[in-house]
């Protein structure tokens, strides 16, 4: 057949590229920014110990540094690399660069929408969903233009046979459309706030399923994809077995979908639920471990090319680190080591071996090897990406070692009882002070690896600059022979009509996704089957005002809400009392669920009622007056700030209208409730000499400070309530 | 906990989708070859000096 000439958009990888470093030095430097403020709390009050800066607090910048090192660095490197093989491994152009450019420059655009709303607070708190709701629509659409841009291309390809490699991208593309969608839905009552339509535990299993799928297919699968291609690729090998990769694909996918319950194991999530993620979770060793082993061994025969090759030397160690952190995870979806491991920095460990050198190496690697052929020239300095390697390696083991170390340490000090009964480390900061050394050697970690990838930034300019740029690389390739019968080859009408069906099936699927929500969530809702609790009552607008402050600040990033029924948890969080540990009823109420996935600081759960008014406000003013050695930041934002209630009417309709049982008139009465209820909080306050000394000729029953106060003796108590009724 | 249906209502469903995917890509011979596959992938379609003939006149 004739071969035909075209080109390929090579413009659009390099744009990636370009992205990929940029916000890897952005994310990067936002995570060992909030590395060091474990070891210095203080670090960034540059206005001054009484003038904290709200938009540089621990709570807000770590939703960014996660958010941009996934979405931002990851989803550049993993769009840089599928953007070059798809259009190679299909032999055709991709569908329409104006889809592309659309794709790119709207990803960016969702990525500086993050960077400003984030540190202004405007968060939903779910892990790796923090983004509100405007943002979260505008992710959707970009996603679709990717989605469509990648199926039709698949389409008008020249190459009958789709490699592996594109199986792992459509997977990525459908799995994550869809995750994102359910995750996301939330009923919003102003510009940049929504609720969650799950509440409590619902809400917690629905943000699970999706956390770890992100992992799953946004962090995995597309970079599986990219192994398969610039592995053999650049060893000039072929994959060690295709066969293994396919069964790796089809058995992957399949199992990675259910694994989310292993986040909640121990919590008030039922039984069964959690049984069933374990269970997924333990079988993904083998998928897993086969795609790692199938990469490995890719290189056989070829070991000499990998101590010459700085690509190949990231890749091993991009490899090898994805067996570890596949290797950790169904260990740590065994209840008795999650029972050890969850809420410490083990998990933050085990995170960091998969995104620093799974996702950080592999991207790396590739983003060597395509400046090369991207500006067509030898790489500017290899002993540098050599030098980028050393420096990488030795900074991820110090970044994840000593958290390993840290987390088993702070575990154990956790549950460490007396003879008599009594907790050894009863206050909870002996079980911080202690790791803080730990904390300094990932900070120190953090910082190599962030060196090394300012090495290979240089490194890759320096390249461009001797090298010489083809935008539209010319390829030559035969057309595919059209099988149906009838329609001759080439037949504009055919091929437009298949482009139409395809196109068609994937917005009637969406279609039927979203129709299937749109009618079961409702009926859902109607009839619960939690056990209710019947002392457990909605907040109070004031109360409600504060939760969402403790949204905005990310309190749930440091401290958990969820007391595990363990004889340690219920003695140190439920004083004592075996009965007290979280009940999925105490959260009908909660919308999104806040149970936080790590104690960096104790858990609040049972907080109401433990401490006065005036220690919570002494405590947000300066964490280290009430608690010698905490690592808080200080919150004095909320003692100056204005609480902007203004919005309360809507708040309190939405969550109506989602089943909260709020009367007209308690919603007609909102403000003259918070002013109640603030005054009451003002007057405890005034018990203090000090207070009325400092504040005492200021209106602070209107300040933020006393509806988180509000919020925070509300938490944990109702339960409590109704056994003194009772008795 | 009746989210939970949603959820393994959904997660069936992409696996159905999977499975209807992968029903149709082997029905369509993508697996019939696991070997030249692999080699294929190799090769470049890039013609190197796009440039050259310009240069030659």
């Amino acid at each position: 057949m004739e071969k035909e000439q075209f080109y390929y958009d090579n413009k659009i990888v390099k744009m990636f590229l370009w992205a990929t470093i940029l916000w890897g030095v952005v994310g990067m430097l936002v995570g060992l920014l909030v590395a060091f403020l474990f070891v210095a709390p203080g670090l960034l009050e540059f206005a001054g110990s009484d003038n904290a800066i709200s938009w540089l607090s621990f709570g807000r910048l770590r939703p960014l540094h996660t958010n941009a090192v996934i979405f931002a660095f990851v989803g550049n490197g993993a769009f840089m690399g599928i953007y070059y093989s798809t259009q190679r491994l299909l032999k055709a152009r991709m569908l329409s660069d104006l889809l592309s450019r659309i794709h790119f420059w709207g990803w960016q655009l969702i990525i500086v929408a993050a960077a400003i709303t984030l540190p202004l607070g405007l968060s939903s708190s779910k892990e790796y969903a923090e983004l509100e709701w405007p943002i979260d629509i505008w992710v959707v659409l970009i996603w679709v233009v990717f989605g469509i841009n990648l199926i039709g291309t698949i389409l008008k390809r020249r190459q009958r046979h789709i490699y592996v490699a594109i199986w792992f991208y459509i997977a990525t593309f459908v799995t994550i459309a869809v995750l994102y969608i359910f995750n996301n839905l939330a009923l919003p009552v102003s510009g940049f706030k929504s609720y969650s339509v799950y509440a409590g535990v619902q809400d917690a299993l629905i943000q699970w399923w999706y956390g770890h799928n992100a992992v799953a297919f946004f962090l995995t699968t597309p970079i599986l994809g990219l192994m398969y291609y610039f592995v053999p690729k650049i060893a000039n090998r072929p994959v060690y077995s295709y066969r293994l990769s396919i069964i790796h694909f089809w058995t992957l996918i399949f199992l990675y979908i259910w694994a989310g319950p292993h986040h909640l194991l121990y919590t008030a999530l039922p039984e069964w639920a959690q049984n069933l993620g374990t269970v997924f979770s333990i079988m993904l060793i083998f998928p897993s471990w086969g795609g790692m082993i199938n990469g490995l061994l890719t290189l056989r025969g070829v070991w000499d090319k990998v101590r010459e090759t700085p690509e190949l030397k990231f890749f091993v160690v991009a490899i090898t680190g994805y067996g570890m952190s596949t290797f950790e995870g169904p260990m740590l979806s065994f209840k008795n080591l999650n029972a050890i491991g969850h809420y410490t920095d083990w998990i933050i460990g085990h995170v960091h071996i998969g995104t620093l050198s799974w996702n950080g190496f592999m991207i790396a690697g590739i983003v060597y090897w395509l400046a090369t052929k991207l500006w067509k020239t030898e790489l500017y300095s290899k002993k540098l990406a050599n030098t980028h390697f050393l420096i990488g390696t030795i900074g991820i083991l110090f970044y994840a070692i000593p958290l390993y170390i840290a987390g088993f340490t702070q575990a154990f000090m956790w549950n460490e009882f007396n003879p008599d009964g009594t907790l050894v480390y009863g206050n909870f900061l002996d079980t911080v002070t202690s790791i803080i050394p730990m904390y300094w050697m990932r900070a120190i970690g953090g910082t190599l690896y962030l060196v090394g990838f300012i090495i290979m930034a240089y490194n890759i300019v320096m390249t461009a600059k001797i090298g010489s740029t083809v935008e539209d690389e010319l390829a030559e390739a035969a057309p595919l022979k059209i099988i149906s019968s009838g329609r001759a080859a080439g037949e504009p009408i055919h091929s437009w009509l298949e482009r139409r069906t395809v196109l068609f099936t994937i917005l009637t699927t969406i279609a039927i996704l979203v129709g299937t929500l749109v009618e079961i969530v409702p009926m859902m809702l109607v009839e619960s089957n939690v056990k209710t609790i019947e002392s457990v009552k909605p907040y109070s607008p004031l109360e409600l005002e504060g939760r969402d402050l403790y949204i905005r600040e990310g309190c749930n990033n440091c401290h958990s809400q969820m007391i595990r029924p363990f004889r340690s948890e219920v003695a140190r969080y439920s004083d004592n009392d075996p009965e007290l540990y979280s009940k999925a009823g105490e959260f009908i109420y909660d919308r999104p669920f806040l149970w936080g996935s790590r104690r960096t600081g104790p858990d609040v759960h049972r907080l109401g009622g433990k401490y006065n008014d005036n220690w919570h406000f002494n405590h947000m003013l300066d964490p280290r007056s009430t608690s010698p050695g905490s690592i808080m930041p200080r919150y004095t934002w909320l003692i100056k700030n204005t609480l902007n209630a203004s919005g309360i009417e809507a708040k309190l309709e939405g969550l109506a209208s989602l089943g909260h049982p709020y009367s007209e008139e308690e919603i007609a009465n909102a403000r003259q409730s918070i002013a109640t209820q603030a005054a009451g909080i003002v007057e405890n306050l005034r018990q203090d000499p000090e207070f009325v000394k400092n504040y005492g000729d200021q209106n602070m029953q209107e300040r933020e400070i006393v509806a988180l106060i509000a919020y925070l003796q509300r938490l944990g108590t109702d339960i409590k309530a109704g056994r003194t009724a009772q008795n | 906990m009746e989210v939970i249906y949603i959820t393994i209502g959904v997660s069936i469903i992409v696996a159905v989708l999977f499975f209807l995917a992968f029903i149709k890509s082997v029905k369509s011979g993508q697996y019939e070859d696991t070997y030249t596959p692999s080699v294929r992938m190799l090769f470049d379609d890039e013609l190197v000096k796009p440039t050259k003939e310009k240069e030659n006149k």
